[in-house]
């Protein structure tokens, strides 16, 4: 029953992706969709991704701060180690799993509520293919902004380190900047780029497909949003694993 | 003209619509009627395309609806214009931005072209001025001009209204009524009304359809809705005591006119 469940999904969610990416029919409209969803999803995260970031930064330079103690690793391991957590698995992944808790419950409940009080089917009726319309902006816009918010967040983590180490005195100011250019592997950038655009491309087209498909009133509607975040958190995590398997 | 050949709608076991062949005029308010459950959404959502019948046909003038192509469907939809229950308009819209946004979605027109045109809809509505105020901020019966408008934008050959009186009081929905009609006849539109109000009814009934659990029932006009005796059509439309004295007192002056 559940596998009979999860096949039925996925066949309705890769013919749903299938119709989101015919084509439009009127380039313009589409554009400005677009761009009013990168205003939406790109600067209307912009204060959580700031504020996410800084503190992973600075936990991470903390906890690894202290972890070293007196041993005989340098302590500019202490800037090395932030930066290239950051960029690996800190930036991406946790932006990306807080984005799928903002944008993508938004998503949901957004669509669902066009949904609901019938603005789909009227957009249906006016010959509108409501798939494309409503979802291939949205995607668009998610893959072409997350991947800029998430090189902000491993830059701003990486500020956050320096604010808790350098700051109190753990570590000198030289120290944190030679750890930040030691053994610095240009792939892991390209890596952070791909897992950023991978996520987004989820995390909206999961949240869509819930929103979508909604049947019902505000319970139902609810609880679209809820799973738009549980199955897009699980989907990054996995898929975290398999880039992390293909590209190391 | 819309018509239909024996159409059925099943949902899993239940069979909501039981075979309807019908057929729905041009430059005539069509009305379809009957008590909750008796299949009025499914038959219009059916005509509109909304869903796909289990089995029978509909066909818009002479081109079967469902044997055509999505791109072929979305052509003849662009003829359509369809008002709904709820209104749905978009919330995020000015009531210009929404009569334009088909205009914006389907046609070349300049802005300055698509906002002359918004302004003649809205004054076939008796709304003018009102283009940058939100849904939001006008009435329901306000809110019914402006699904009006928009369902007008393109000139649709087809108007379907899903309840249009719902929710309003008694005048306003006479009002919306008389436009819905006049709109009708001044454009030769083939409207499909889908209510459960009997001033409609008896207002501007050209060509009603009963249905009675999924099956259609009773078929003629205001005229003979008076005349009848189809028990079906009389428990229905007369439900109460109060209307059935009227009815009775019509059909006295009437026989005492003749």
């Amino acid at each position: 029953m559940v596998v009979d469940n999860m096949l039925y999904n996925l066949g309705r969610y890769v013919n749903l992706l299938r119709d989101s990416f015919s084509r439009p029919e009127k380039f313009s409209m589409y554009y400005k969709e677009t761009m009013r969803q990168m205003d939406a999803i790109g600067v209307g995260s912009v204060f959580i991704v700031l504020l996410i970031s800084v503190f992973i930064g600075m936990v991470t330079a903390v906890q690894f701060a202290d972890q070293l103690g007196d041993s005989f690793v340098p302590s500019y391991y202490i800037g090395y180690i932030v930066r290239d957590i950051t960029i690996i698995e800190m930036a991406p992944t946790i932006t990306c799993l807080v984005l799928a808790g903002k944008v993508g419950s938004n998503l949901a409940a957004e669509i669902g509520g066009m949904r609901q009080k019938e603005h789909i089917d009227a957009m249906e009726i006016m010959g509108v293919n409501t798939a494309a319309y409503l979802i291939m902006p949205k995607i668009i816009a998610a893959v072409v902004v997350i991947p800029m918010l998430v090189a902000i967040s491993a830059f701003v983590s990486i500020i956050g380190g320096y604010l808790s180490t350098v700051i109190p005195g753990t570590i000198s100011h030289t120290e944190y900047v030679l750890g930040l250019r030691s053994f610095f592997v240009p792939r892991y950038v390209f890596m952070m780029f791909v897992k950023a655009a991978v996520f987004a491309f989820l995390l909206t087209s999961v949240s869509c497909y819930m929103g979508y498909y909604v049947k019902g009133g505000s319970i139902e509607l609810g609880q679209a949003s809820t799973s738009a975040v549980v199955v897009s958190d699980v989907l990054i995590l996995v898929f975290d694993f398999l880039i992390a398997l293909l590209l190391t | 003209m819309i018509r239909t050949e024996n159409l059925v709608k099943s949902f899993g076991e239940n069979e909501v619509l039981k075979g309807v062949t019908t057929e729905f005029y041009a430059g005539k308010p069509n009305l379809i009627i009957g008590s909750s459950g008796a299949g009025k959404t499914v038959l219009l959502k059916l005509l509109i395309g909304l869903f796909e019948p289990t089995s029978g046909k509909v066909f818009y003038d002479d081109t079967d609806l469902f044997s055509l192509s999505d791109e072929r469907l979305r052509e003849i939809r662009m003829k359509v214009g369809m008002l709904f229950q709820g209104n749905a308009l978009f919330d995020s819209m000015t009531v210009g931005e929404n009569i334009r946004f088909p205009m914006d979605m389907f046609t070349k027109m300049t802005l300055r072209e698509k906002e002359k045109r918004v302004d003649e809809c809205l004054e076939m509505v008796n709304m003018e001025g009102v283009n940058d105020r939100y849904p939001s901020e006008v009435s329901g019966g306000m809110q019914k001009r402006v699904g009006i408008a928009r369902a007008m934008v393109l000139e649709p050959k087809y108007l379907f209204c899903d309840e249009p009186n719902s929710g309003l009081d008694p005048k306003t929905s006479i009002l919306i009524d008389e436009l819905i009609c006049d709109l009708t006849k001044r454009n030769n539109i083939t409207t499909i009304i889908n209510t459960h109000d009997m001033n409609s009814v008896m207002g501007i009934g050209d060509n009603i359809v009963l249905l009675k659990d999924g099956n259609l029932v009773w078929q003629g006009n205001k005229t003979q809705v008076l005349e009848s005796d189809s028990s079906v059509l009389q428990d229905f439309i007369f439900a109460s005591p109060f209307l059935r004295r009227l009815r009775e007192d019509a059909l006295k002056q009437r026989h005492a006119h003749d």
